[in-house]
């Protein structure tokens, strides 16, 4: 086979070709790019000089902040707020401890053949509620008991984010299978639960759990506010956890319900064994997603009356020893949040693609 | 042989092996501990009422509410009733989420667009505006724009002027209110006229079209039409518009449309991060139409404008429309984060203030849940019927 | 765009066989000199071919060769940067003018049918003719029922695309790609994707087409096919044009030796 030498006509350079094709083709799309630039150009240059170049560094109260840019002195300066809330500060090696299991438990999972990853994740999820259950609130093992109304800031947050999406997985998980059940009554109930916890918002499921649970439970028996508000953010999130794992169970092919039940799988082993595990690994992306979204809507918490990380901060921006903060305290916490949700939701853009491959061939 | 007949029928299994038996026995359980959890629930909630001495039933909503609201779109002050506490939270309620959805509509669908644009530019500044808008909590957003952008507005007396009618300051968006004088029935006229006339011509156009094949430009047309007619109505009947122009009295604005800075932050909040969503949900919708069919249309000779309007909008927007309907009804529940900068809207008013007066935590949380119930089971039968409606045909 | 080409005259004497239709218009598709790459990779390399109306050329080659690119370059799918292509005396250029004029005259049918799943079979058949031909309702109805009728599926004018099976969908792609009346018809391996026992059908359909004098240009691998209809056999591999041929010359004595190995894999079983 005679291969041919010619290369492709080169009508330009190639960066001038490029942006010919690709930012100037034609008046319409000339003049967008021209107008996107112009403000990019005007906005970039005070955005930096507010940020970095105008900014107040080092100090140590708001009258060191004396630059015409941010005042990053005072994130600096309440950070231990902003992480721990009103956590003592010689017993904070307990959340440290558990930040860094949350790390070596989670981190690995980003990258692709670390050896125990698997079992690293396992133990995130089942083991790590039980030793944090024991270390965060203290009151066993010599540990001194903290009151959960100590608690705040970031940590709360994760304690809300993790708490709910790991207790509202069994009941997802029960849900899900009742909504697919031949039972009609048991699937009746499963439908009004689900529907009616997705079609409410957030905000009243915690309103309904800080003024009306109560007066659910019989006298004498009461719960703490951040015990509260858990069982709402669990009950309404396991609503939308059953439909993520009822997706999952609906991809299952037909095939493999009725090899199980060739096999004489009674119904249990056949969802334990067969089904839930392969339906369960394919939600997986679907799970972290509703894991993203919950971790947003944690921030409504302070509605109630709990200091999240957001709580924390907009108590600080109001504080008069602090003036015009509120741009950098806002700026910051949409800078956590950021980080974690982006990285998270590109985590199970990449699983996704993965078992979306894994599935076709 | 022997004469015994067979019994084909298999031979029953025992009573607690018979699978229906099994099930009836499960779903009577499952009855019987739904009910008794209900009645657990219902007798505890009692008991705790009598002994805290509040009152149950829905009377509270004739009695005087005694508290003002800042915004409201049906008359309401303070000597009226707790059932109209409810309206007016309903009304706002309802009032920011239709602004939210038109804005984020058109938004979403211009961020979606932009986003496969083949101008790399804009194409990554919608990337950018996408990921980082969605990934930040949208109640961080509603305080960034209440908190620090809204409030740091300069006061009423050193407002914004756009043009001596339109101010904007820390205490909201002043805007002139047109007040229609005698003689605007005649604009009114042409205003109907111009959209009878443009109905017609559509139809008319269309029959042309399937009787002659001649193509009719009706949407040019049609916008000359709305735009000349009701115009010059408006000359002839000798401008009857006066504008009631907001104007400073004392330490703050009198007259004309006002947009209450908590108005105004839920809104853009609402309508930015809603649109990052819609705007993903558009690009993936274009994206699912296969570029066969493109190549299909091409090859038929359409240019490219009917190629995007009779082959990739229609099946574009069989994809978008579901999970676009289930935004809208995100955005509905996420109106109630007005709670937290003091917007009046349904949550607030009337799960907030007046539950808080009251007392009756069980018939207001009931209400408020069954409102959202019904928007969201409205909103879900429109989906089912629309699905029917415009469901691909296949095997 | 084609401003280096070769020299024309000379590859369309040597590359078209001999012809006696007088009445029939001489080179209605003229390929010259034309080169395609995809990035740096050269997908088709220095093309020259000429087909006259009412032709039936067949091309065919191993996967990868560029066949399915090459006649997809002829209705502009894809663009090629040198050399020229002249459909009915209008040169394929960058000005999307005459790429519509070219699309108007050049039906085209492809391996997965791409019907339009949200138009009932007629108005797949209508869009065109009433959109791009500006012909009246009832007049293209009446013309799409005709062709309809020629590919044997009149009766399924009202069901959806989604409801018919793979090779009545294909026959409804052909008849959609008649209704806009073309001088040429390109089908790029349109029985590839059906189920053995629908190729007939399909195939059925084109000879039925073939004799009615259409100029045709079809990529396939359906020898017989090639064998009953070709007037002209184009065996292209590694993006060239390696041999051409009347179908009885080149089954029967192929040139050369990478079209003998190919036809020797392609007939072994």
């Amino acid at each position: 086979m005679t291969e041919s030498t010619m290369k492709a006509p080169k009508k330009a350079l190639r960066p001038v070709k490029w942006m010919r094709e690709n930012l100037f083709s034609g008046w319409f799309n000339t003049a967008l790019t021209l107008a996107v630039a112009y403000l990019l150009v005007t906005s970039v240059g005070p955005l930096l000089n507010w940020f970095f170049l105008d900014a107040n560094f080092v100090g140590s109260d708001a009258s060191d902040c004396t630059g015409a840019g941010a005042c990053w002195l005072f994130i600096s300066q309440r950070l231990n707020f902003f992480i721990y809330g009103f956590y003592p500060d010689e017993l904070q090696w307990r959340v440290d401890t558990m930040f860094l299991l949350l790390a070596v438990a989670f981190v690995p999972q980003f990258v692709e053949r670390f050896p125990g990853r698997k079992w690293l994740g396992l133990f995130g999820i089942f083991g790590l509620p039980v030793v944090g259950y024991f270390l965060i609130p203290g009151g066993t093992f010599g540990l001194e008991e903290v009151q959960s109304s100590k608690w705040g800031g970031l940590m709360l947050t994760l304690i809300l984010a993790y708490i709910g999406i790991i207790a509202s997985l069994p009941i997802g998980i029960l849900l899900a299978l009742g909504r697919r059940s031949d039972m009609p009554i048991i699937r009746g109930i499963c439908v009004v639960f689900i529907e009616v916890w997705r079609a409410v918002p957030l905000i009243t499921v915690l309103f309904m759990a800080s003024v009306m649970l109560p007066l659910f439970l019989p006298e004498g028996v009461n719960f703490e506010k951040l015990a509260r508000a858990l069982i709402g953010i669990t009950l309404w999130q396991s609503a939308y956890m059953a439909e993520v794992i009822r997706g999952g169970l609906q991809a299952i092919p037909r095939g493999q319900y009725e090899a199980a039940d060739a096999l004489g799988l009674g119904y249990w082993r056949k969802m334990g064994l067969v089904i839930l595990p392969q339906a369960l690994k394919m939600v997986i992306p679907g799970i972290v997603n509703t894991f993203i979204s919950l971790f947003k809507d944690t921030t409504l918490v302070l509605i109630i009356g709990l200091f999240d990380i957001l709580g924390t901060v907009q108590s600080t921006v109001t504080d008069p020893a602090w003036q015009n903060v509120a741009i950098e305290g806002y700026v910051f916490v949409a800078f956590c949040f950021w980080v974690f949700c982006f990285g998270i939701s590109r985590y199970s853009q990449n699983l996704e693609r993965k078992l979306d491959t894994g599935h076709k061939t | 042989m022997k004469k015994q007949t067979i019994d084909t029928r298999p031979a029953g299994p025992k009573p607690w092996n018979d699978p229906r038996v099994r099930s009836l026995f499960f779903q009577a359980i499952a009855i019987a501990f739904v009910f008794w959890g209900g009645w657990v629930l219902v007798d505890n909630t009692l008991s705790n009422m009598e002994s805290r001495g509040i009152s149950t039933g829905f009377g509270f909503l004739n009695e005087t509410a005694g508290f003002g609201i800042i915004m409201n779109l049906v008359p309401y002050d303070a000597t009226m009733s707790y059932g109209r506490t409810f309206w007016v939270g309903l009304t706002n309620t309802l009032l920011v989420s239709a602004m939210g959805v038109v804005a984020a509509t058109i938004l979403g669908f211009i961020i979606g667009v932009a986003r496969l644009s083949s101008n790399w530019l804009v194409a990554k500044m919608a990337l950018v505006y996408i990921e980082v808008i969605r990934n930040i909590p949208l109640l961080l957003q509603i305080f960034f724009w209440y908190f620090a952008v809204l409030s740091n507005l300069p006061s009423p007396r050193q407002s914004v002027d756009v043009g001596g009618a339109l101010f904007l300051n820390n205490r909201g968006l002043y805007l002139p209110e047109p007040l229609t004088q005698e003689g605007f029935g005649i604009v009114w006229g042409g205003i109907l006229l111009a959209i009878a006339a443009v109905v017609g011509i559509r139809i008319w156009a269309k029959k042309r079209q399937l009787a002659t094949g001649q193509i009719f430009p009706t949407f040019k047309v049609g916008v000359a039409i709305l735009v000349v007619v009701p115009l010059v109505s408006y000359l002839v009947a000798g401008s009857p518009i006066e504008w009631d122009i907001p104007a400073l009295k004392g330490f703050n604005f009198g007259g004309g449309i006002t947009i209450i800075p908590e108005l105004a932050a839920l809104w853009i909040a609402l309508s930015l991060y809603t649109a990052s969503f819609i705007a993903e949900i558009v690009r993936s919708g274009i994206l699912s139409v296969s570029k066969g069919q493109t190549e299909a249309s091409k090859a038929l000779g359409l240019p490219n404008g009917l190629t995007l309007r009779l082959v990739v909008i229609p099946q574009a927007m069989r994809v978008i429309i579901p999970p676009l309907t289930s935004q809208y009804l995100n955005l509905v529940k996420n109106s109630s984060l007005a709670t937290a900068i003091g917007y009046p809207d349904l949550v607030a008013v009337f799960m907030g203030t007046t539950l808080n007066q009251t007392g009756q935590a069980v018939e207001v949380v009931a209400i408020t849940m069954a409102v959202y119930l019904t928007i969201s089971l409205l909103i879900s039968l429109f989906m089912n019927i629309y699905n029917r409606a415009v469901a691909i045909k296949e095997r | 765009m084609g401003n280096s080409m070769t020299d024309q005259t000379l590859t369309s004497e040597t590359q078209t066989p001999p012809k006696d239709q007088s009445d029939k218009k001489p080179g209605i598709i003229r390929v010259e000199g034309m080169h395609k790459w995809y990035g740096d990779f050269h997908v088709l390399k220095d093309l020259n071919l000429t087909v006259d109306q009412g032709e039936r050329i067949v091309i065919c080659g191993p996967s990868g060769s560029g066949k399915s690119t090459f006649i997809r370059c002829i209705n502009r799918l894809e663009e090629h940067q040198q050399g020229k292509i002249i459909v009915d005396d209008v040169e394929l250029t960058d000005d999307v003018r005459q790429i519509d004029t070219v699309r108007r005259e050049v039906g085209m049918v492809f391996q997965h049918f791409n019907l339009f799943p949200h138009l009932t079979v007629l108005e797949n058949c209508c869009l065109s003719p009433i959109w791009v031909r500006k012909t009246p309702r009832k007049e293209a109805e009446a013309s799409a029922m005709e062709y309809l009728e020629r590919v044997k599926i009149p009766d399924q004018a009202n069901k959806f695309p989604g409801q018919l099976s793979g090779g009545q969908q294909q026959r409804v792609a052909i008849a959609r790609a008649l209704c806009m009346k073309p001088k040429i018809m390109l089908f790029d391996e349109p029985t590839s994707a059906l189920d053995p026992e629908m190729i007939k059908e399909v195939l059925d359909v084109m000879i039925e087409l073939a004799g009615s004098g259409m100029t045709m240009m079809c990529v396939t691998h359906e020898m017989g096919f090639a064998k009953t209809v070709a007037d002209r056999v184009i065996f292209m591999d590694g993006g060239e044009i390696v041999e051409q041929a009347p179908p009885h010359e080149f089954f029967t004595n192929p040139q050369e030796a990478r079209t003998q190995k190919f036809l020797q894999q392609i007939l072994a079983h």
